[in-house]
């Protein structure tokens, strides 16, 4: 893909309405993300709609593959445990189908292509998003599919109305950048550090730069995932992102209390993407 | 698509529809790099002498070509030659591609070489390379495959490197792949990742194959010296496929002679037990790059038992993938029991003990050899020596009481 000849795309869908939203009541939007299947499906279902109701502002899905490479232990673990269980995309969907009823809080896809790229087929990639969309999901994370071999999946996502993440890292270049910014409907998932999935205890002085690299050449909202934890860590990040991304320590607070640990931590880390917001 | 991912016009990215760069992103700035410095490398005297001394003088670089005349008589036919690489330093091809690997690292001021490993041969060749450039050197390797290959997980110990374990997936090579990339995210400042054959995402494949081709430049010399013309037929196993694309690149452009891959048809193609991705597998995407994988209607990655550790990858490098779409190379499988056969047949016959990896590549090259006729020149790869494996072709055959001519099944 050349960056020249690719079409801007608009960054208008309920992706970055949900994230402008939180951000026009003096917030970072807090992007909460959870395994389906974890520990089961019932339950991984109660926890993302305890996550709704405590206070996050997009629910990211996540569908387990075989083989997490951008997952830290944490998320590996938990995603082995629903995969253990027998459950496919298509359960995965099922289940999304019954949240995005319940909740208004929008919800998205993340997983790896290969999945995406194997669902139902033929025209995988359109029946993939086809039924993405019929689930009431609003977009994908596809943490594997850079925007140099995203447009494919671009076309698929825009022809079914939903929003595309594309991942930057503070070791991309200029023009690597600009393609993510153009390809890129939802937000643009600003990779704090160098690594994979996983809760930190310091977070990489790396972030900040990216972003600022980021709005120097869009005015999508840019949300920062990779390492964030706690509330005081969601405020650092609120301080200077649009939004805020959690796994792994929810991931954490799923397996070891349920829904009721899970609403307990995103009511917490809701209130430091407040505070960094509001110190800015 | 024709993304083209480096600053050049040319997409040297992909093979065909395959290969490419499917990783997260925090990725791409240590791919270009490497990128950029395998291409100045490549191009810079003083690099490939000092890459062409190093394998000669510590390598045992070029390696030999034996006439089988034992293998020869048992196929019947055509006369059958064995690229010796079993007799380059640690005992495997895999020498050319960390010798190779190791120096861009010091070249690009790395410090840390980062490896997965199967069989344990290319840690071992890695551990090796780390030694003797003054490097630090970490190895993960499938818990299941420590077991199996204990004496290779001390053989890299005794050579200052570090073997971890890994308990995450199906705890063999490709959670090995798995958690060696995720090390590499997090330290690609001092490390380089050195991959172990033609696979993962672009450059990968393609530098990998730039260092192991002496393979087939030298087989070629070697059979145009002794015949004046050039073989029928060349054969390997493959694995992630970088011995076998290591003897069939040079040969590619000359399409009378014929390229047969061989994987491993474990307990057989029609069973889930077995590791023959282009075989039997269907297309798909792991471990950064588009080509043939074993999975499930999903595109969850399969389990791909096979008695040898180093074949069990579930994935193919994806020039192979491609060689296989354009109908340059064939691509068969060999049983289990098939290895042990051949394994029995180069041991008795012509006093070599070869890994398990390189016995899978003997019945289907027998077979070729017979349909070719007296007439014909097939050269097969060696790919390495199977003193390792000596304990695990013991306890197979104890386990399934299979019968092999020469080798007592242990009570
Ligand atoms: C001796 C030998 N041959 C072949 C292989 C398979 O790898 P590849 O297909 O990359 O040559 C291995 C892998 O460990 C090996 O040790």
């Amino acid at each position: 893909m050349s960056a020249a000849g690719a079409r801007v795309a608009p960054a208008t869908g309920q992706v970055a309405r949900a994230v402008r939203a939180a951000n026009a009541q003096g917030r970072a939007a807090l992007v909460v993300y959870l395994p389906a299947g974890y520990p089961d499906m019932a339950t991984s279902q109660a926890c993302l709609e305890a996550a709704a109701d405590a206070g996050a502002d997009l629910l990211e899905v996540g569908f387990p593959y075989s083989d997490p490479l951008m997952d830290g232990p944490t998320i590996q673990a938990a995603c082995q445990v629903a995969l253990d269980q027998g459950y496919t995309p298509r359960d995965d969907l099922a289940m999304c189908a019954d949240l995005t009823q319940r909740t208004a809080v929008p919800a998205l896809v993340m997983t790896y292509y290969n999945l995406v790229w194997h669902y139902g087929g033929v025209d995988r990639l359109d029946h993939f998003a086809a039924d993405a969309a019929a689930a009431g999901l609003t977009g994908a994370i596809l943490p594997d599919l850079p925007a140099a071999e995203g447009q494919p999946w671009a076309r698929a996502a825009a022809a079914h109305g939903l929003d595309t993440v594309f991942l930057a890292a503070p070791a991309s270049r200029e023009q690597a950048l600009d393609a993510i910014a153009q390809v890129t409907t939802g937000f643009v998932y600003a990779t704090s550090t160098m690594g994979v999935t996983g809760a930190r205890t310091a977070l990489g002085a790396d972030a900040q730069p990216l972003v600022e690299r980021l709005r120097a050449r869009t005015d999508k909202p840019v949300c920062v995932g990779l390492g964030v934890s706690n509330r005081a860590q969601a405020a650092e990040v609120a301080g200077f992102a649009d939004g805020v991304i959690v796994g792994s320590a929810v991931v954490r607070a799923a397996g070891e209390g349920g829904a009721p640990a899970v609403a307990e931590l995103v009511a917490d880390l809701a209130a430091g993407c407040r505070e960094g917001h509001a110190a800015r | 698509m024709t993304a083209a991912m480096d600053p050049t016009d040319v997409d040297t990215a992909h093979f065909g529809r395959f290969g490419g760069r499917y990783v997260p992103e925090a990725l791409t700035g240590a791919l270009n790099e490497l990128d950029a410095a395998a291409r100045e490398a490549l191009d810079d005297p003083a690099f490939q002498a000092r890459m062409d001394a190093l394998r000669r003088d510590y390598g045992g670089r070029p390696t030999t070509l034996t006439l089988a005349e034992g293998l020869t008589e048992e196929g019947g036919g055509a006369r059958i030659y064995l690229k010796r690489e079993d007799l380059a330093h640690t005992g495997s091809h895999k020498l050319s591609n960390v010798l190779g690997q190791g120096l861009l690292a010091e070249r690009m001021g790395k410090r840390r070489l980062i490896a997965e490993t199967g069989a344990g041969q290319h840690g071992v060749a890695t551990a090796t390379i780390a030694a003797k450039l003054g490097m630090e050197c970490v190895v993960y390797m499938g818990a299941e495959d420590c077991r199996r290959q204990h004496l290779n997980v001390v053989r890299m110990q005794l050579m200052g490197a570090e073997v971890v374990p890994v308990e995450s997936g199906t705890r063999t090579l490709k959670d090995a792949i798995n958690e060696a990339m995720r090390d590499w995210v997090t330290s690609v400042e001092e490390s380089h990742y050195l991959i172990g054959s033609v696979v993962g995402p672009d450059p990968f494949p393609r530098v990998v194959r730039d260092f192991v081709k002496v393979i087939g430049e030298e087989t070629r010399a070697q059979v145009l010296e002794r015949h004046g013309r050039l073989p029928d037929a060349v054969t390997a196993c493959v694995g992630g496929g970088s011995n076998a694309l290591g003897i069939f690149h040079a040969f590619i452009d000359d399409p009378e002679v014929e390229l047969l891959g061989v994987e491993a048809g474990g307990e057989g193609l029609d069973t889930e037990r077995h590791s023959a991705t282009l075989t039997a597998g269907s297309e798909g995407i792991l471990h950064g790059a588009r080509s043939w994988v074993l999975q499930d209607e999903w595109g969850q990655v399969r389990p791909t038992p096979s008695v040898s550790a180093g074949l069990d990858y579930p994935g193919v490098g994806p020039e192979h993938a491609w060689l296989r779409d354009t109908g340059r190379a064939t691509y068969t499988a060999a049983t289990d029991a098939e290895a042990l056969e051949g394994f029995s047949l180069l041991a008795r016959r012509e006093g070599i003990l070869p890994a398990l990896e390189t016995a899978h590549a003997v019945v289907p090259t027998l077979r070729r050899a017979r349909e070719l006729g007296p007439e014909g020149i097939v050269v097969m790869n060696l790919s390495g020596r199977g003193d390792k494996d000596v304990d695990e072709i013991t306890e197979v055959l104890r386990a399934t009481g299979q019968r092999v001519p020469g080798m007592e099944s242990p009570a």
